[in-house]
């Protein structure tokens, strides 16, 4: 009786990707390829921007060029940054309807379900295709209470005095080369403000969308969440299918003043062409609280590790990371911890899946630094491996000042057994549905964690992905 | 096969539900474990397996279900005349063969309830030939009456499927399963061991009260004692990969009274 063996039965995971289409390039402007002062030049004019903003862009150019690519991580040698066009902009202005957009734009958005999930539970939405944000709302009763959503361009322009406070204090221009590379370059991302006590409850989300080959996308998000106040910010994001590379770079800076508390989920989605390099940080102060929920499906390679400064006493930084690493993807993903003050608490949990010859490693920072006394942290990673020529890693970093603390970290690793696959399909299920249902429990700790409609999407997705049907 | 649409009332007379014809199960490495085996089970009847350690019982509850790392190397198995020998374990389940599992798998993050709706919405899904998933309030009044019957306490069902189940926990939610599967032939394999007295009586009476017009059961064991909950109403003594004697349930009186040594075939000894 023929078996069908494991690696087999997985072997369709991932292969479904569905959002693959693109639109035809009507764009207003297209820069040329490659990075230039001039590009850079330019940018600062297509935006009308002030001055200081102007210099900072210049100096982070100079920063990137004097760093090297890093050399840990996942091999960033391949990226040819002379071929990537830097800055794209689609649309002459914003859009406040969604009528209001060239109807291919409109049309990508619908297929994406972005207007749809908008009528249903979003209190907000950013739309970013390419370099700018064409449409933009915020619910109007919002808006009333003082909340702040908008592009970052938008921001810049009519709160500056407010983002030139905050802008690059948490992510310096010079963190990293690819933070230097953001700062040069941004353009689109959000910034969001929510005043004193205001609780925003249902999710305010953007969503990227790359449509031209070749496209670096650059957004830059700036979120500040005042005392006591509450707010999800909930990132999409997808590209066409193209055989070159893409490349996205976001910079995201996140304050959590006191007793506040932000969630910050992120389904990454990205075709496997894409260079997904992003840095993400964020300090909580006082009994704040900061979670990142983090998602990494798509992409080809993606290093990202969001960060949680703990500055106030009592603060607490939670990060749940997902990273699912197909054929030809190496997801390098995890989170970072630094505990600066007294009695602060963090836990970090990533559950990885690699198949069909795909890399996922976990890589961590945790960080009590001295003074932190009662500092409590754990870090929990759990790693799926669904065949033989698929490959996970662990590089969890800990350092410890501080003698009064509690630490704890745990790693596994699993496969799929034969055994436990019987057992599933011994009850009427295919193979197929009982590995779909084994992933779908391994990621179970995280997708609850999801406002309903997105951990539906997710299960639903890994579902198509093990049918192994062709999109 | 000529099954399918075919009112099973006539057919029922000339041939039993679930048939193995001289059944022989091997390892992957090709040693023979089950070494030829006769047995016919139909709907309303309850047959007990009764053999010692390691006289290929689990092999035979396996090899029913389709486990692929044992395979049939000679013989028939037939449900309602049709050949299973190729199909896979999901195929099986879905033609209405069920094996309740000594060691139940753990499948962290899927709860009891999701689990089970899955399971059902399959088997429904192969009988109507597209999807027809059960109605939730349908499902939920039957889980409820299941689990009470079965006295699973409720927080049970949102509990992810035998995760840090105790030996007890895991049994009963087998039989809630087969409850709730409602298959045409049920094999429970060990289902008494690590069991108290209690739990013995919940989980043995849970299946005499399924056994009846739309099942039968194969009840396969190392001891006698489950067998006073279940009534049997044959007795196969299963020893060395064959059945050595049959007969009604006084024969598992005569086992636990004199053991499996007075079975055990010259050959062997």
């Amino acid at each position: 009786m023929a078996a069908t063996p494991e690696t087999e039965i997985v072997a369709g995971i991932g292969n479904d990707y569905k959002y693959g289409f693109r639109d035809e390039e009507n764009y207003v402007f297209k820069s040329e390829r490659g990075l230039t002062r001039e590009v850079v030049e330019a940018i600062s004019e297509h935006k009308n921007e002030p001055d200081w903003m102007r210099k900072f862009r210049l100096k982070s150019l100079e920063y990137f060029e004097a760093r090297p690519l890093p050399e840990w991580g996942g091999d960033l040698t391949q990226i040819d940054f002379e071929n990537i066009y830097y800055y794209i902009k689609p649309t002459e202005k914003q859009a406040k309807s969604w009528e209001d957009l060239p109807p291919d734009i409109k049309n990508t958005w619908d297929r994406l379900g972005i207007p749809e999930a908008e009528r249903k539970f979003l209190a907000g939405v950013g739309a970013q295709y390419e370099s700018e944000v064409v449409y933009h709302k915020l619910q109007e009763q919002l808006e009333s209470q003082g909340v702040i959503f908008l592009d970052m361009d938008s921001g810049l322009r009519e709160h500056e005095e407010l983002v030139k406070q905050y802008f690059g204090t948490i992510i310096p221009q010079n963190d990293n080369k690819f933070a230097a590379l953001n700062s040069a370059v941004w353009s689109g991302g959000s910034f969001i403000y929510v005043p004193p006590g205001v609780s925003i409850e249902m999710p305010l989300q953007a969503y990227f969308r790359i449509n031209a080959e070749n496209m670096g996308q650059f957004e830059r998000t700036l979120i500040i969440v005042d005392e006591g106040a509450y707010v999800h910010y909930v990132e999409g994001c997808t590209a066409p299918i193209y055989t070159t590379d893409s490349l996205h770079s976001a910079v995201v800076e996140i304050i959590v003043k006191e007793g506040g508390r932000c969630r910050y989920t992120t389904i990454q989605n990205w075709s496997t062409n894409v260079y997904n390099l992003v840095t993400k940080r964020a300090v909580a102060y006082k009994d704040a609280t900061m979670e990142w929920v983090d998602g990494n499906l798509g992409s080809k390679l993606t290093m990202k590790y969001p960060a949680i400064w703990l500055l106030g006493e009592r603060a607490h930084g939670e990060v749940l990371s997902i990273a699912f690493a197909n054929q030809g993807q190496h997801q390098d993903a995890g989170g970072k911890a630094v505990h600066v003050a007294p009695k602060t608490t963090s836990t970090i949990t990533s559950k990885s899946i690699s198949k069909n010859g795909g890399r996922a490693s976990y890589r961590g920072l945790l960080e009590v630094a001295k003074g932190a006394e009662g500092a409590k942290s754990k870090v929990v990673c759990d790693a799926l491996i669904l065949d033989e020529d698929s490959r996970t890693d662990t590089y969890p970093y800990i350092r410890i000042d501080e003698d009064n603390v509690d630490i704890g970290h745990e790693a596994t690793v699993s496969k799929i057994g034969e055994e436990q696959l019987f057992y599933l399909m011994s009850r009427g299920l295919s193979e197929a549905e009982a590995a779909a249902m084994i992933v779908s429990g391994f990621v179970e700790p995280i997708t609850k964690e999801l406002p309903l409609e997105y951990a539906v999407e997710m299960n639903r997705l890994i579902q198509l992905q093990m049918e192994g049907s062709v999109g | 096969m000529g099954g399918a649409g075919t009112p099973s009332g006539a057919r029922f007379l000339i041939m039993a539900l679930l048939e193995l014809k001289n059944l022989h199960v091997a390892l992957e490495d090709g040693t023979e474990i089950v070494k030829g085996v006769d047995l016919a089970v139909n709907t309303n009847e309850t047959h007990a397996v009764m053999g010692p350690n390691g006289s290929g019982k689990s092999t035979l509850a396996y090899a029913l279900m389709g486990h692929p790392a044992y395979e049939i190397t000679e013989g028939e198995l037939l449900l309602d005349g049709e050949d299973l020998t190729q199909m896979e374990a999901d195929e099986r389940a879905q033609k209405g063969l069920f094996l309740a599992f000594q060691y139940p798998h753990a499948v962290p993050g899927v709860t009891v309830t999701s689990f089970m709706r899955s399971a059902i919405n399959a088997v429904r899904k192969a009988k109507a030939g597209e999807d027809d998933p059960i109605p939730i309030p349908e499902f939920r009044k039957e889980l409820m009456a299941a689990m009470e019957q079965l006295k699973v306490p409720r927080e049970m069902a949102s509990r992810y499927l035998n995760e840090g189940f105790s030996g007890g926990e895991k049994k009963r939610v087998e039989i809630l399963q087969m409850a709730m599967l409602k298959p045409r032939i049920a094999v429970l394999d060990e289902t008494d061991s690590g069991l108290d007295i209690d739990a013995l009586k919940i989980v043995a009476g849970g299946v005499k009260s399924l056994v009846g017009p739309n099942m039968g059961a194969i009840v396969i064991t190392h001891y006698q004692r489950i067998l006073n909950y279940i009534d049997p109403d044959y007795v196969h003594v299963f020893v060395d990969g064959r059945i050595v004697e049959e007969g009604g349930p006084e024969l598992a009186h005569k086992l636990e009274a004199e053991g499996y040594e007075a079975f055990t075939p010259e050959v062997v000894k």
